[in-house]
């Protein structure tokens, strides 16, 4: 789960790494009397969205005096941000970051993530802070310097001292970094992040380390261990569909552009039935897994959700029923078809467990519907019926 | 023939208590998996159907001489049942339970290193020897015993569709094995080619992966370096957007890495047969397993 860099900030201040004197403000007024009271000019005025390149996208600006803040502030708060990564729709700016401006002398970058090879935590340092990582992992990868920290020792001080030294952090601040970088481990175990980033990590004029971004992901498995977390989640930065999806327990991914909705159990068969799909020459418009041990009633509710878009043209159903039996599946959908009335073609594939008694209800039950035998026929039949 | 045992299985079920965990104990014993028992902590000395209920991993293989275990404990407790059952002695460890805190799995993984365990999972199918033995969810009757096809796959009802397609074009398997769909598990793509490659009775392989990480990469050098028998390889999630978790929380791409093109590519380079259409398995089966 994402959360904003303003609570992530939050959770840095806890935990003893130190970020700029500021606030968050959701909107104008609030956001000024946070400029005013940090008591020092320039301020920088920041939006708090799910997504980065902010500052590309004009998102971030820095103010001098009171008058300019509040430009910036009327500017971006109500702002429609484009980034590379909300996509070319971008996303509304309801909330706002404000805090000190600071004279940078170096800029950093710092991330923690568990690394799947390994099974180790991996800290990621470098030198070129304000870059993108994996920009720099490309062109200068031997500009990272890399830890491996034993997920039962934790960090040891001689690791913190090597990603020091890899920074080349001046004796000045070596103190405080070595803390910062001990309590950021410490934060990221706590809270079960799947990352955390300080991207840029700066040193200041006077050799102090600053955390100007804070990006946390917390593992979304762990949030039950976690609910000040959860206190964080904004379900306004995350799509309508996928929210009513969580509410069911639904693994539902929205997908840009296409046209055939797609519901299937199972991770893995619902990406490979997505892939069915696109090679049909048609567009699947989601994932959606409905997980192995789904009731006739989390089916219907998945149904609804795919009808809900209003995108969709078609809707394909794949079910290789293995503790999901398929007369479940079939009393389900019958359920939901019925209720939301049906505008477009289905197609139905199903096998395995009960079969012949799932196709049965489906059968009986009179809904217009197109069965298929094999999920490659199933795909080409979708494709065709969505044209 | 199996891969990853040593003789007879000896099954015990660490959450029989469950709903979940007591329905597949039964399907387990009626493929005919020697089930002997389970564990649920605070629940010692009652019985579920036939089967004695232990408090601890340790009691139950001391009175029923378990070697085997398949978890269906909680997320929030599964790590805990693994560390339990590894420590008791228990040879081969199946968590079937998805959904468990990585960090939890990281300090279970390496705790268990070094022990002389083969952990499957977590998040997976389990493993299936038709005809023998199976130890999972995976639905029975889709499988044909006597081989000669070791099916590998990250992924559930995914391997069911490769299982099933396999059998209707006529081709028996010998393990069949889900490794599941979590960043970090116990047992990866190159373990189960190194166990299908020794094992006499298989005569080929089918690799089932998915986007994320860099194992199907790493599994691809592997064949063309050690593996003397022909595979097929199929990828999910080929249209899959970047930085969106599909399901399972290992499938996710970042950067250039982990994506389904550059797997295939891997594939292709390393001499595996790429199945790009599941459909098409069969029939791909039949031209490259002659």
């Amino acid at each position: 789960m994402k959360i904003h860099e303003y609570q992530g900030k939050e959770l840095f201040a806890k935990y003893g790494v130190p970020v700029p004197k500021g606030g968050a403000a959701f909107d104008v007024e609030t956001a000024l009397r946070v400029a005013e009271s940090i008591g020092s000019w320039p301020v920088v005025v920041k939006a708090q969205i799910h997504a980065g390149g902010r500052g590309k996208g004009g998102g971030v600006k820095l103010a001098k005096d009171s008058l300019e803040a509040r430009s910036h502030i009327q500017a971006i708060l109500g702002m429609n941000l484009v980034t590379k990564q909300t996509g070319p729709k971008g996303r509304l700016v309801k909330r706002l970051l404000v805090e000190e401006g600071c004279k940078i002398a170096k800029e950093l970058y710092l991330g923690i993530l568990p690394d799947r090879e390994t099974g180790m935590h991996l800290i990621m340092a470098s030198a070129a802070g304000g870059m993108e990582i994996e920009e720099v992992a490309e062109t200068s990868p031997e500009k990272i310097v890399k830890v491996f920290v034993d997920p039962l020792a934790g960090i040891l001080d001689y690791q913190a001292r090597e990603v020091a030294a890899g920074l080349g952090i001046p004796k000045a601040a070596t103190k405080q970094f070595l803390a910062m970088l001990k309590n950021l481990f410490r934060l990221y175990v706590d809270y079960d992040a799947s990352m955390v980033e300080i991207n840029p990590l700066v040193l200041t004029a006077d050799d102090k380390v600053l955390a100007l971004d804070a990006k946390v992901d917390v593992d979304s498995n762990a949030l039950y261990r976690h609910p000040d977390i959860l206190a964080y989640r904004d379900v306004e930065e995350e799509d309508p569909h996928e929210v009513e999806a969580f509410k069911y327990d639904l693994s539902y991914i929205k997908l840009d552009g296409g046209n055939v909705g797609n519901m299937v159990n199972g991770a893995g068969l619902a990406m490979a039935t997505m892939d069915a799909i696109k090679a049909a020459g048609a567009a699947p418009a989601n994932f959606l897994d409905v997980g192995g041990g789904a009731s006739a009633e989390k089916i219907a509710n998945a149904f609804r959700i795919l009808l809900s878009d209003p995108n969709i043209k078609g809707i394909l159903i794949n079910i290789f029923g293995g503790i999901l039996r398929c007369d479940t599946l079939a009393n389900g959908v019958v359920t939901a078809a019925k209720e939301t009335k049906l505008g477009v073609p289905l197609v139905v594939r199903m096998e395995g467990t009960n079969v012949e008694e799932g196709k049965r209800i489906l059968r009986e039950s009179g809904l217009p519907m197109i069965t298929a035998d094999s999920l490659t026929d199933a795909a080409k039949k979708i494709a065709a019926a969505v044209k | 023939m199996s891969i990853f045992t040593k003789g007879p299985i000896r099954l015990i079920v660490q959450g029989i208590t469950g709903k979940e965990g007591n329905f597949h104990a039964t399907k387990c014993a009626e493929y005919g998996t020697d089930v002997v028992g389970g564990v649920t902590p605070g629940r010692g000395g009652e019985t579920v159907g036939d089967w004695p209920v232990y408090d601890s991993v340790r009691e139950a293989k001391a009175a029923v001489k378990a070697n085997a275990t398949m978890i269906f404990v909680p997320p929030a407790g599964a790590a805990d049942a693994i560390v339990e059952a590894a420590d008791a002695g228990i040879d081969l460890i199946v968590c079937i339970t998805e959904g468990i805190p990585i960090m939890d799995m990281m300090r279970a993984k390496r705790y268990i290193a070094g022990k002389n365990v083969r952990l499957i999972g977590p998040n997976c199918p389990g493993i299936i020897t038709p005809g023998e033995y199976k130890i999972g969810i995976m639905p029975g009757f889709i499988h044909t015993p006597g081989g000669p096809i070791g099916v590998v796959s990250r992924s559930g009802t995914l391997t069911y569709e490769s299982v099933f397609a396999l059998t209707n074009a006529g081709f028996g398997q010998t393990t069949c094995v889900g490794i599941g769909g979590d960043p970090v598990n116990g047992t990866n793509f190159i373990d189960c080619l190194e166990a299908f490659n020794a094992n006499p009775k298989t005569a080929g392989i089918v690799m089932i992966g998915e986007i994320g990480g860099n194992n199907e990469e790493k599994a691809a050098a592997y064949i063309k370096q050690n593996v003397k028998k022909p595979v097929i390889g199929f990828i999910a999630g080929i249209t899959a957007p970047p930085g969106r978790r599909m399901g399972h929380a290992g499938a996710i791409m970042s950067g250039n890495s982990g994506t389904g093109q550059g797997k295939l590519k891997a594939f292709r380079e390393n001499g595996i047969v790429v199945c790009e259409n599941l459909g098409d398995l069969g029939a791909i089966a039949k031209r490259t397993f002659k």
